[in-house]
């Protein structure tokens, strides 16, 4: 672990240059992904990826190279060419970073179990042989996979300013997936994938429960398809955590990205309904919304000691009892707009800068169990796992869709249907925020694909989430 | 590509008579600056380089992901440290029933080497296009390789200098036009010429928004526009793979049930585009016609779909999307947009769209950037962001009035793990109902 450490610290004292502050910050990524699909095993795909980037700063001007040589001179002409870029963009520079602050903390970070060694490349196939098989015959089965993927990150960060931190993260995402087809409608069922990743080792496929599950996932898909169209109409909606996740994400996570708000993302990922002003007046959500920036639950995605900035990260509440607080913005938003944020300065791998990005985006449990949650519903609907999303450029207006739905009547659970969607306005949709369920609905879950930035970066994000009540939401179904 | 080719006699002289490999090739370095208010917000340089080496030995093969040095003895020690990896890896898999090797040593070569400009130059035009505007963007420049060779002697190679220049400018009212300069010749006049029509487009967007209801309306979508729903499309719906697990949005089309409009003719028209004509598995890429006169015609089929399902291999990628795709043009001409669309939405982009129902082909997304409302052939107003709900068959179906004479080739911004070389060449649709919903 960190043996590149030496070298890469000789290196950066080896550095010349007559930039103010400076940066180096390598990354080292080493996975595998495989996959036994209608139980014939897809050939592996494993990679191993370093390199590092530089950034300098100079006159207050900041600009970055990243390069995949990681040689002295290698590093020495990757500072030189983002010197030089530095020096052109001056006239036209947006910031001037004479006054920000920089890190010189000094930390390591390591993900749970980090030493537990991981099943061999044979155990994990029979792994995933074994649940694939385990999927019942039936000819409406027509297709289905079991996965399991491996992602190994090394970082250190080093700057001018005696900042020395190394990370040392395992991220597993086992997934489960199946579709059925009757000779007119097909309905899929998904089981982890891109809703569930933890850090961790082997701990983390026991903690998700793929034994077993390809099973029930595939007796799910065929109730699908002999299920009746979700009805059309308002009804009280009471989402479950891997489909709150998605919830979170799209219409609390991103309009809170201070960056959007600054307009960094107008050209791509957009903008927001939220306004710099908001923070401390804006009512987001009913009294029962808790929202949490939470690094320090260590086998969620994005729990770390300190951001890609180098600042030390901590427990935030961005929203306390409906009331809008702080912004997603790491050091540099801060430094712009004068507000308070989080340390949530995130880059993808080593060839992209950080910007404000989710990390772990919680929702604090509440006080109800689900037998509760569905006890104190006349009308309504359970919706389970995302299957779609879609949301304007300022995160306001969204229709989201999930693969499983299920009636309530009257307080009890009924019926199963089919193709749930819903669509809502993110400014009002968490006023109705009704009831939010206690720490036995809470569950850590996470995805690996939030894109955003220019030049385009996806990354891991981290959302736990108890399942929790809307009321009168506009719920509708398919064609089918 | 010396480097690339070092590597690849070394692996030819490197492998055991019982052993196969591809090995793929891709590189680039890049210049990117993004733009906020006029101004620089963050501006790098980024260098990488990779190899994909497939080991295939006795039916078994796995695929390795290595990121080059750029020393040459060093990239030596990462491929033979990999080799020796996939090699203690294969014993461990059973054998492949849908392996399927191009054992022909075919040969591709496309080169282009047009100097790029100076980034100071760059930098002057724009802050001299956007005196007084609020510009957002982002600028991608520099050469990309990509390469690929087998141990039967085939070897593609493409390489090519390119820029993109990706931008949106604000109204202080908060509305928005997007435009795209992009190419492999930089020329200041024709970037001002583009920058003033953009300009020129922001002007209608001071206007006071039109207000609009959930409804149907007429509507004309730019090629921007149906761009956005070609590409949800390709999500599958053309993959081999997709139609034949029932995950692809077009089975039913596929199925003989569905129809399109005889006016929507899709070709993948790989030769003459700017990507490679080879694909990562070892096989030349050909032209495939994928909807001919609104009837499923061909698919797009890698060397595993070929295998699993009995068909020929047209050299799909691994996830069977295309990367040159072309919407037949109908007959349109761009003057008479407006007066043929008369009163409805003139609709220049569409975002983040999804399925409602993917086996119907039913898609949800918004409008985003300068559309405006038209009456009687005349721009009146912008419009606030409209949420629309409705299916493929009726778009490009029976509501699809008439294609535009002129097409637009628009080429890809998007820079996920590497600069894209897909591009899109695309008419504007006149569509005689669109549903908005929220």
């Amino acid at each position: 672990m960190f043996d590149h450490h030496a070298t890469l610290k000789q290196h950066f004292s080896a550095l010349r240059t007559t930039a103010d502050f400076f940066s180096l910050r390598y990354v080292r990524e080493s996975g595998q992904y495989l996959a036994v699909r209608k139980n014939i095993a897809e050939p592996p795909h494993l990679n191993h990826d370093e390199g590092v980037m530089l950034t300098v700063r100079f006159n207050g001007v900041e600009a970055y190279a990243a390069t995949n040589d990681i040689s002295l001179p290698g590093l020495q002409a990757a500072l030189e060419r983002a010197e030089q870029q530095a020096r052109l963009i001056k006239p036209h520079a947006l910031l001037d970073l004479r006054d920000q602050h920089v890190s010189s903390d000094i930390a390591d970070y390591l993900s749970p179990n980090l030493a537990q060694a991981f099943p061999s490349l044979s155990d994990c196939y029979q792994l995933l042989g074994d649940e694939s098989a385990a999927v019942p015959q039936d000819e409406r089965l027509v297709n289905w996979e079991v996965s399991l993927g491996l992602t190994h990150v090394e970082q250190i960060y080093l700057n001018s300013a005696g900042a020395q931190l190394r990370q040392a993260q395992r991220f597993v995402f086992p997934g489960v997936n199946v579709t059925a087809y009757d000779g007119n409608d097909s309905q899929s069922r998904t089981f982890g994938g891109t809703n569930f990743g933890q850090q961790g080792g082997f701990d983390v496929i026991d903690r998700f429960g793929l034994v077993g599950a390809a099973p029930r996932i595939a007796d799910e898909a065929l109730q699908l398809l002999l299920a009746p169209n979700t009805p059309q109409g308002p009804r009280d909606l009471l989402l479950m955590p891997d489909q709150m996740i998605l919830q979170i994400h799209e219409s609390i996570g991103h309009p809170l990205e201070l960056d959007r708000i600054l307009g960094d993302e107008r050209n791509y990922a957009g903008t927001s309904f939220v306004k710099a002003e908001d923070f401390g007046h804006l009512q987001y959500g009913s009294p029962l919304l808790n929202v949490t920036f939470d690094p320090d639950i260590p086998e969620q995605l994005a729990s770390y000691s300190h951001d890609d900035d180098g600042t030390a990260a901590s427990k935030q509440f961005l929203i306390r009892e409906g009331l809008l607080l702080k912004p997603l913005g790491g050091a540099l938003s801060q430094f712009r707009t004068g507000m308070g944020g989080v340390a949530n300065s995130r880059a993808c791998s080593w060839n992209r800068p950080p910007i404000d990005r989710m990390a772990n985006l919680n929702i604090e449990a509440g006080d109800k169990s689900l037998a509760q949650l569905i006890g104190g519903i006349e009308n309504g609907i359970l919706m389970s796992t995302n299957r779609s999303w879609s949301i304007d450029d300022a995160r306001n207006k969204f229709q989201f869709g999930c693969e499983w739905g299920q009636l309530i009547e009257n307080g009890e659970l009924k019926g199963v249907v089919k193709n749930p969607n819903y669509r809502a306005i993110s400014a009002h949709f968490w006023r109705n925020l009704s009831a939010v369920g206690d720490a036995s609905t809470f569950k850590v879950l996470g995805t690996p694909n939030c894109g955003k930035g220019e030049p385009n970066q996806v990354i891991r994000v981290g959302h736990a989430s108890p399942a929790c009540v809307f009321s009168n939401v506009d719920v509708f179904g398919g064609d089918a | 590509m010396n480097n690339f080719k070092a590597l690849v006699e070394w692996l030819k002289q490197a492998i055991t008579d019982k052993e196969q490999f591809h090995l793929g090739y891709a590189a680039e370095a890049s210049e990117f600056v993004r733009f906020n208010h006029a101004k620089v917000r963050q501006a790098g340089q980024v260098q990488q380089a990779s190899l994909n080496l497939k080991l295939i030995n006795d039916g078994r093969h796995a695929d390795l992901g290595i990121t080059l040095a750029g020393e040459p003895e060093l990239d030596r020690q990462r491929l033979a440290d990999g080799l020796q990896q996939l090699r203690e890896t294969l014993p461990l898999l059973p054998q492949d029933p849908y392996l399927l090797l191009n054992h022909n040593a075919w040969q591709s070569r496309n080169e282009q080497a047009r100097p790029l400009p100076a980034l100071a130059q760059v930098l002057e035009d724009i802050n001299q296009a956007a005196e007084g505007v609020d510009l957002v963007g982002f600028y991608a420049a520099g050469p990309i390789s990509r390469g690929f060779a087998s141990s039967d002697g085939a070897f593609g190679w493409h390489q090519a200098n390119s820029f993109n220049f990706d931008f949106s400018l604000f109204h202080a009212n908060g509305e928005a036009v997007k435009a795209s300069y992009a190419g492999d010749a930089w020329d200041s006049t024709e970037f001002a010429r583009r920058f003033k029509q953009a300009r020129e487009q922001l002007e209608f967007l001071g206007r006071p928004l039109h207000p609009l209801a959930p409804g149907e309306y007429r509507a004309y979508l730019a090629p921007a526009a149906l761009e956005e729903i070609i590409s949800i499309i390709t999500w599958g719906g053309f993959s081999a793979q997709a139609i034949a697990s029932k995950g692809s949005s077009l089975q039913r089309l596929y199925a003989g049930e569905q129809s399109l409009s005889p006016l929507v003719t899709v070709t993948e028209q790989i030769s003459g585009s700017l990507s490679q004509a080879f694909s990562t598995e070892g096989y030349p890429r050909n032209d495939v016609t994928l909807i001919d006169a609104g009837q499923a015609h061909g698919q797009l089929v890698n060397s595993r779909s070929a295998a699993e399902y009995g068909l020929s291999t047209n050299g799909a990628s691994s996830d069977e999307s295309p990367s040159a795709l072309q919407v037949a043009s109908g007959s349109l001409a761009q003057a008479d947009i407006l007066k043929q669309l008369g009163t409805g939405l003139y609709i220049s982009n569409l975002w983040y769209l999804n399925y409602s129902d993917l086996p119907a082909a039913r898609l949800t997304g918004m409008t985003r950037f300068a559309t405006f409302w038209v009456e009687d052939g005349e721009i009146k107003a912008p419009v606030s962001t409209m949420r629309f709900d409705d299916s493929v068959y009726n778009l490009l179906g029976s509501q699809l009035e008439a294609l535009t004479a002129d097409r637009e080739l628009l080429l890809s911004a998007s820079t996920y793990s590497q600069r894209n070389t897909a591009s899109n060449l695309l008419p504007g649709a006149l569509v005689k109902r669109l549903t908005l919903t929220l």
